[in-house]
C-alpha cells in the first residue's frame, strides 16, 4: 500500500465518483419537486456520451458542439418524457411511477440500440491523453476536466436555487407543493423544468465521461444504479449530499477494486447501499427526520 | 357460485387445458417453450401477490430464481447430493435468504424498497458472475442432470410439461385460496392503507414478510425445477433483465390477478417464439407495456377486460 497507488486510486475514484454524484444530481431535483426518483437517470447519462459521438460521426461537428447539441437533445428527451408519462398520470400511486420510469428507461436503452447498435464508443480526450504526474500518480488531463466540470455544475445550481426565480419557485415546491401553487407558482412548469435541469445534468456527466469510459447503449443501468445509491449515501433530497456521496462512493469503489477485488467492484457500491438503506435511510448528511421515507 | 366454488372450477378448467394442450401442440419446441413459459408463470404469480395484493415492489426477483437453480445445480452436480435433497436444499436456501433479506428491506417502502432489492438482486448476479470456481463464472455451469424423483426418471419433455403443469396448477390452487383467506384480506387491507391496517391491529410487519418469503418459495420453485430442465444455468438468465421482464408479465397480466399473471407471463414467454424479428424490438415493447400499461391499464389486460365486461353488463341490465 504504497502513497502512490493510494493516491492513483483516490484520484480515479474522485474522477467516477463525480459521476456518480453528478447522476445523483439529477434524481435529487427530480425527487425534490416531484417527489418521484427517475429511475430513467441514468439513460439521460447514456444519452449524454452517446449522442456526442453520433453528433460527431454523422453530423461531422467538432466535440465542444457535438456535446452542447447532444445536451440540448437530452434535456428534449427529458421535456417529452414528463410530458407524455409522468404528467397525464393523476394521483398515481409510487410503484405505478417506478414502474413508468422503468419503462422509459427500457423504451430510451431500447431505441438507442435500435439506433446505434450494441457496441462500445469512445469520445476524445478534451485536452489530449499526455498523463500529469502527481506525487507518483498519473493523472490524464480528461480528470481535471471532470472535476472541474462537475464544480462548476454544482456551483451553477447553488446559483441557480439561491437568485433565480425559477430555482426559488423549485425550491418551494420541494418544501410544499399545494403551499407553492397556492402563492401563485406554476407548479407543473416547476416539474417539468426540473425533469429538464435532470436531464442536462446527467447528459453533461455522460458527456464528460464518455472519453474515460468510453459508452454504449447500456451504460445508464449501473450508472444510474449508482447515482441512486450515492443519493441514499448523502441523504436523498439534498443536492449537495448527492454530490458529495457520489465522491466517497467513488473513492471507496475504487479502494475496494485495488485493494479487495476487482471483480467485485460494483458490488461494493450496492453493499454499502443496502447498508445504509438498513441502518440509516436518511443518509449521512440527511436529517435524523423520517418524513420523506 | 361462492368465490371457493369458482376457484375450483377455474382451476379444474386451467388442469384440463394444460393436459390437452401437448396433444393439440405435437412439436417437442412447442413443448418446451410451455414448460418455460409455465415455470415463469410460478415466479410472476408470487410477484404478483407481493406486488399486486400487497403493494410491495421486488426487482430483485430474477436472484431468487437463479439461486434456488444454483444451489441444487451445485449440490447436485459438483457435491454428487440426491436430487430430492437439492430440490428442497434449494427451495430452503431460497426462502431462508428472503426472511434475512425481508426484516431489514420490507421496514422500506416505495422507491427504498426497489432500491434495496434491485441492490440483493445485484450483488447476487455479480456473485454468479465472479465466484467462477463454485458458478462457473460468466459461461455457465454445466452438466446439471436431469430430474429423477424417486427413482422416475424425467427423461423426456412431455414427462416434465405434465410436471411443472401440475405444480402450477397446485401454486395457482395455494394462491387462490390465499387471498380469499384472512391473510389475502390483510394483504389488501395493508395495500390500501398501512396506516389504517396497523391500527385495525394487523401486523404488518409480519403479513409483509410472509408474503416476500411466499413470493421468493415460488420464484424457488420455479428455479429448481428450470435448473433440472435445462441442466445448465447461466448468471444472464437471472440478472436485472430478468427481474424487469417478470414485472413486465405482471403489469401486462394485471395487478392483483392470479390467473392474470399466468396469463401474461404465458403470453410474454410464448410471443418471442412466434415473432423473428421481434428480438431488437422486445425491449421496446417491454418499455411501451410497462409505460402505456400503467398509465392507462393500471390493473392490466386482465382487468380492463374485466371493467369492461362489467361495463357492458351494468349497461344491457336495466333493459331486462
Amino acid at each position: 500500500m504504497d502513497l502512490a497507488s493510494i493516491l492513483q486510486y483516490l484520484v480515479s475514484g474522485l474522477t467516477v465518483g463525480s459521476t456518480y454524484g453528478l447522476t445523483a444530481l439529477g434524481f435529487t431535483i427530480i425527487f425534490n419537486t416531484t417527489g418521484v426518483i427517475n429511475f430513467a437517470q441514468g439513460e439521460f447519462v447514456m444519452l449524454g456520451g452517446m449522442l456526442s459521438v453520433f453528433f460527431m460521426k454523422a453530423l461531422g461537428l467538432a466535440l465542444v458542439p457535438a456535446i452542447v447539441l447532444a445536451v440540448m437533445v437530452s434535456v428534449a428527451v427529458g421535456a417529452v418524457f414528463e410530458r407524455f408519462t409522468i404528467r397525464p398520470v393523476k394521483n398515481a400511486s409510487v410503484i405505478q411511477l417506478i414502474i413508468i420510469t422503468i419503462g422509459v428507461s427500457i423504451l430510451i436503452r431500447g431505441l438507442a440500440m435500435l439506433a446505434w447498435g450494441k457496441d462500445t464508443f469512445a469520445l476524445p480526450h478534451f485536452s489530449g491523453m499526455q498523463p500529469i504526474h502527481i506525487g507518483g500518480a498519473a493523472m490524464l488531463p480528461q480528470t481535471i476536466w471532470v472535476l472541474a466540470i462537475t464544480l462548476a455544475m454544482l456551483a451553477g445550481l447553488k446559483l441557480f436555487f439561491s437568485s433565480t426565480i425559477y430555482g426559488k419557485g423549485m425550491l418551494a415546491c420541494s418544501y410544499d407543493v399545494k403551499a407553492a401553487f397556492l402563492v401563485g407558482i406554476d407548479v407543473r412548469r416547476m416539474v417539468l423544468l426540473s425533469f429538464m435541469i435532470s436531464a442536462l445534468v446527467g447528459a453533461v456527466g455522460g458527456a464528460i465521461l464518455a472519453p474515460l469510459t468510453l459508452t454504449s447503449y447500456d451504460v445508464g443501468i449501473l450508472l444510474g444504479l449508482k447515482g441512486f445509491a450515492a443519493c441514499i449515501t448523502g441523504g436523498l433530497g439534498n443536492p449537495f449530499g448527492a454530490a458529495a456521496g457520489g465522491l466517497i462512493l467513488g473513492v471507496l469503489e475504487s479502494f475496494g477494486a485495488g485493494f479487495i477485488s476487482s471483480a467485485y467492484k460494483d458490488a461494493f457500491t450496492f453493499i454499502i447501499l443496502l447498508l445504509l438503506l438498513f441502518v440509516k435511510p436518511s443518509g449521512l448528511f440527511g436529517q435524523a427526520s423520517s418524513d420523506r421515507v | 357460485m361462492t368465490t371457493g366454488k369458482k376457484n375450483t372450477l377455474g382451476v379444474a378448467m386451467f388442469a384440463a387445458l394444460a393436459a390437452a394442450l401437448p396433444f393439440l401442440l405435437t412439436n417437442d419446441y412447442y413443448v418446451s417453450t410451455l414448460i418455460l413459459a409455465f415455470l415463469n408463470a410460478i415466479i410472476v404469480i408470487g410477484l404478483n401477490l407481493l406486488l399486486g395484493y400487497a403493494g410491495q415492489i421486488s426487482l430483485g426477483h430474477g436472484a431468487f430464481y437463479g439461486l434456488a437453480a444454483y444451489t441444487t445445480a451445485i449440490l447436485t452436480t459438483t457435491y454428487g447430493w440426491p436430487m430430492e435433497a437439492g430440490l428442497v436444499a434449494g427451495v430452503l436456501l431460497t426462502v431462508v435468504t428472503a426472511y434475512l433479506i425481508g426484516i431489514p428491506t420490507l421496514k422500506l417502502s416505495g422507491h427504498y424498497l426497489a432500491m434495496a432489492t434491485l441492490g440483493f438482486g445485484l450483488i447476487v448476479y455479480i456473485v454468479f458472475n465472479e465466484s467462477i470456481e463454485l458458478t462457473g463464472g460468466p459461461s455457465g455451469f454445466v452438466g446439471v442432470p436431469r430430474l429423477e424423483l424417486f427413482g422416475f426418471a424425467f427423461e423426456s419433455d412431455l414427462s416434465y410439461y405434465f410436471l411443472v403443469a401440475g405444480v402450477l396448477t397446485l401454486i395457482v390452487l395455494l394462491s387462490l385460496n390465499l387471498i380469499d383467506s384472512r391473510i389475502g384480506r390483510a394483504m389488501r387491507a395493508i395495500h390500501t392503507s398501512e396506516k389504517a391496517a396497523e391500527v385495525s391491529g394487523i401486523d404488518i410487519a409480519a403479513y409483509k414478510r410472509f408474503i416476500f418469503v411466499l413470493s421468493a418459495g415460488y420464484a424457488g420453485v420455479a428455479g429448481v425445477l428450470y435448473a433440472h430442465y435445462l441442466s445448465f444455468v447461466a448468471p444472464s438468465s437471472f440478472g436485472f433483465h430478468f427481474s424487469v421482464t417478470l414485472i413486465v408479465m405482471v403489469v401486462l397480466g394485471g395487478m392483483a390477478n392470479v390467473w392474470g399473471a399466468v396469463a401474461g407471463a404465458i403470453f410474454l414467454s410464448v410471443l418471442p417464439e412466434f415473432l423473428r424479428a421481434f428480438e431488437d424490438i422486445e425491449t421496446l415493447l417491454y418499455g411501451g407495456i410497462l409505460v402505456l400499461g400503467m398509465m392507462y391499464l393500471p390493473d392490466g389486460i386482465a382487468g380492463g377486460i374485466t371493467r369492461l365486461f362489467k361495463a357492458a353488463m351494468a349497461r344491457r341490465v336495466p333493459h331486462e
